[in-house]
């Protein structure tokens, strides 16, 4: 293959690969502290791009100019589901902290089920998809084969670089140590003086803060979004941090670019696309069976 | 005890009643039902139609030698097969519905047609394209106004040969109506003399086209065929802007919306595309319902396929005021439609309710909007396709 195309490939794949991390930490993180698994993260997602596009489109009346409202939408999107991912978690995650863990699981997929159907209802038209608007530069350079896009390179950058402050958070900080403490052993580290709850809750903001951020940078990608856009995002996601180990950030990573890299993979074999997914999900399958804990995973098999 | 039978016995007695005036209502006003998405991707659409359908129906009881009155109910099959079975069944399974004006989008079409069938509930099909709607059948039920997509893609294969182009890549989505469209058009390539280098088919949901479009790119041809819809048309072609690729795109009637451009913006200047039928204001009474359309302030435009939501619903009214509202008579009546004057032409049902329609109308996209190919400046040498 000629090398031009060789690094588009590489490049379509890693902006995909980068959202699905970035989605697949979430999971990580919140199955790290809690042992649960969120299934309204693919929503939270889709309510944060939502959200942000809200935003935008208050300050497009104000005539704000176009770095400003990025920024602001950004920062708005990101709190405004860090703050729901912690209500969540308040309200229906902990209370049912002490049932079976199908009862969470639940009780999360059905709230995902309200707030998809919420936007589709309340939001204006919002059962039809939305154009979201190109706000970051469109410059582009060729080098042979290769078309490589300013935007691109700018949500791979910043999508890296959310992952690596989120390490550094957990592994340098004191909310950190806190955040690896829970994880390891809930019971000695509230002996230790940790706060548990809020350390919990604080892991639920930073992981759905984190969707946010991939919500808003898939609009900002591909410029539309949509009601039902966190579904398979979640799905994806949700693989992803299994595939690599859940509870392990870097499982996380390694699982989202691993499944990027198979469907694009899939999408060069077979002169049918559509079957990429099935493909991705097959080879994900086998991965399962042949690793249940995942391939970095240093935890004992938690089978949810 | 007494007193409480006395007072159940009124209440029944009263619900009775009730029930039996609302019946009496209904059976003074006759009902025709339109299905079509009125939300999602495709919704323009869809409101375009129910829009023009409900103008015929207005139009039509304000008309003093009309013989009943007439009320729409509009259901949203959302261009989901499976919720238009569960609308088609809903609506053919109301005795006080006598006939439909039914169906957008081809998949769900060809989902419900046996749901007419079964149910005798006679339907004019205004928009879906896919020949099988009325081709792979015989109910007596299923009629279309609109043409097919063979005669499009014999057209557009024809047309595009006579450009000057030779080779395509061909993206669709994997629908009935992508399928066939693929189906159709390669047909008809391959007897002009065209070369497929490539065929990709996608699901209608899908977001990321970027590998598929680096596949094309590497196979490097002249045009991008695409059989699917406006939305997704929408996503192929921003994303192969995102490639830096500037081959042709050329359309088929599904993305003939202002929704397409609206949705690309200025990347859609020389997007060509295909539709059975004239435009609107040069079909025979098109300036007419054009007129009538907005004096009615409706919140979204007819859109490409309104006319043919308006003729058919006329051509449902036309048929009951002859027979009466009986759905096997107006069935019977509606096979034996030849010549019947209508906005989008005379109106002529073969064998299997298919409108015998045969024109064919090239479109091109110019500075935002669609025009006519042969009144565009590509067409006069002014412009030029990329």
């Amino acid at each position: 293959m000629d090398l031009g195309f060789f690094a588009q490939y590489l490049i379509n794949g890693l902006v995909q690969g980068i959202t699905y991390a970035l989605v697949a930490v979430g999971f990580t993180l919140f199955f790290g502290v809690l042992d649960v698994i969120k299934f309204s993260h693919g929503d939270v997602l889709m309510l944060g791009a939502f959200t942000a596009l809200a935003v935008f489109l208050g300050l497009d009346q104000l005539a704000s100019p176009a770095w400003l409202s990025l920024i602001i939408m950004l920062c708005i999107g990101i709190l405004a589901m860090g703050l729901l991912g912690a209500l969540l978690c308040k309200f229906l995650v902990l209370p049912l902290k002490e049932s079976p863990p199908l009862n969470t699981l639940l009780i999360t997929l059905m709230f995902g089920s309200v707030i998809r159907e919420a936007v589709r209802l309340f939001f204006p038209n919002g059962s039809n998809p939305k154009p979201f608007p190109a706000l970051l530069p469109e410059a582009s350079i060729n080098w042979g084969n290769l078309n490589l896009r300013l935007d691109s390179v700018i949500l791979i950058i910043t999508g890296a670089l959310a992952i690596v402050v989120t390490h550094l958070l957990i592994q340098k900080t004191r909310i950190g140590l806190a955040i690896r403490a829970v994880a390891q052993d809930e019971e000695t580290a509230r002996l230790m003086g940790i706060d548990f709850k809020k350390t919990v809750l604080v892991t639920f903001a930073l992981g759905s803060g984190l969707a946010a951020l991939s919500g808003i940078s898939t609009g900002l990608y591909y410029q539309e979004i949509n009601f039902s856009m966190g579904l398979m995002l979640g799905v994806i996601g949700f693989s992803a941090a299994v595939v690599g180990g859940l509870g392990s950030i870097y499982g996380a990573i390694v699982g989202g670019l691993l499944f990027a890299f198979l469907q694009t993979l899939g999408a060069i074999w077979f002169s049918v696309p559509a079957y990429k997914d099935v493909f991705a999900f097959a080879v994900i399958i086998i991965l399962m069976a042949w690793r249940p804990t995942g391939l970095l995973a240093d935890r004992s098999a938690e089978r949810v | 005890m007494i007193k409480f039978q006395c007072m159940s016995r009124l209440w029944v007695l009263s619900v009775l009643c009730l029930f039996l005036t609302s019946c009496g209502e209904d059976s003074e006003t006759i009902k025709i039902t339109f299905i079509g998405p009125l939300t999602g991707g495709v919704s323009a659409g869809g409101l375009g139609g129910r829009n023009s359908a409900d103008l015929a129906i207005t139009l039509r009881n304000q008309a003093p030698d009309a013989k009943y009155k007439y009320e729409l109910v509009s259901l949203d099959d959302e261009c989901k097969p499976n919720v238009g079975v569960q609308v088609a069944t809903k609506a053919a399974a109301n005795k006080a519905i006598v006939a439909g004006v039914t169906h957008y989008c081809s998949a769900v079409a060809m989902g419900t047609v046996d749901v007419y069938h079964k149910f005798g509930l006679p339907v004019i099909v205004w928009g879906a394209v896919l020949p099988d709607i009325t081709y792979g059948n015989d109910y007596l039920e299923i009629h279309r106004v609109n043409g097919t997509m063979i005669n499009q893609n014999t057209v557009a294969a024809e047309f595009m040969i006579a450009q000057n182009f030779s080779s395509w890549s061909v993206i669709h989505d994997t629908t009935d109506y992508g399928k066939g469209h693929f189906k159709y058009f390669e047909r008809a390539l391959s007897e002009s003399g065209g070369t497929i280098l490539g065929t990709f088919g996608v699901n209608p949901d899908q977001q990321d086209f970027t590998a598929e479009l680096t596949k094309i790119k590497a196979l490097n041809p002249e045009v991008i065929y695409f059989g699917g819809l406006a939305p997704t048309g929408v996503r192929i072609r921003s994303q192969m802007n995102k490639l830096g690729m500037t081959q042709v795109f050329q359309g088929t009637s599904g993305i003939v919306s202002d929704a397409f451009i609206d949705g690309v913006g200025n990347l859609s200047e020389g997007v060509l595309a295909f539709r059975e039928g004239a435009p609107t204001e040069k079909l025979p009474g098109g300036k007419m319902f054009m007129k009538a359309y907005e004096a009615r302030n409706f919140n979204e435009p007819a859109e490409a396929y309104g006319a043919f939501a308006f003729a058919a619903t006329n051509l449902i009214i036309d048929v009951i005021e002859q027979v009466g509202p009986d759905r096997k008579l107006i069935r019977d009546m509606l096979n034996e439609t030849r010549g019947h004057e209508s906005i989008v032409g005379p109106v002529t049902f073969d064998g299997n309710g298919q409108n015998t329609i045969a024109v064919i109308t090239k479109y091109v996209i110019q500075d935002s909007e669609w025009v006519v190919w042969e009144d565009s400046e590509y067409a006069s040498g002014k412009r030029f396709l990329k």
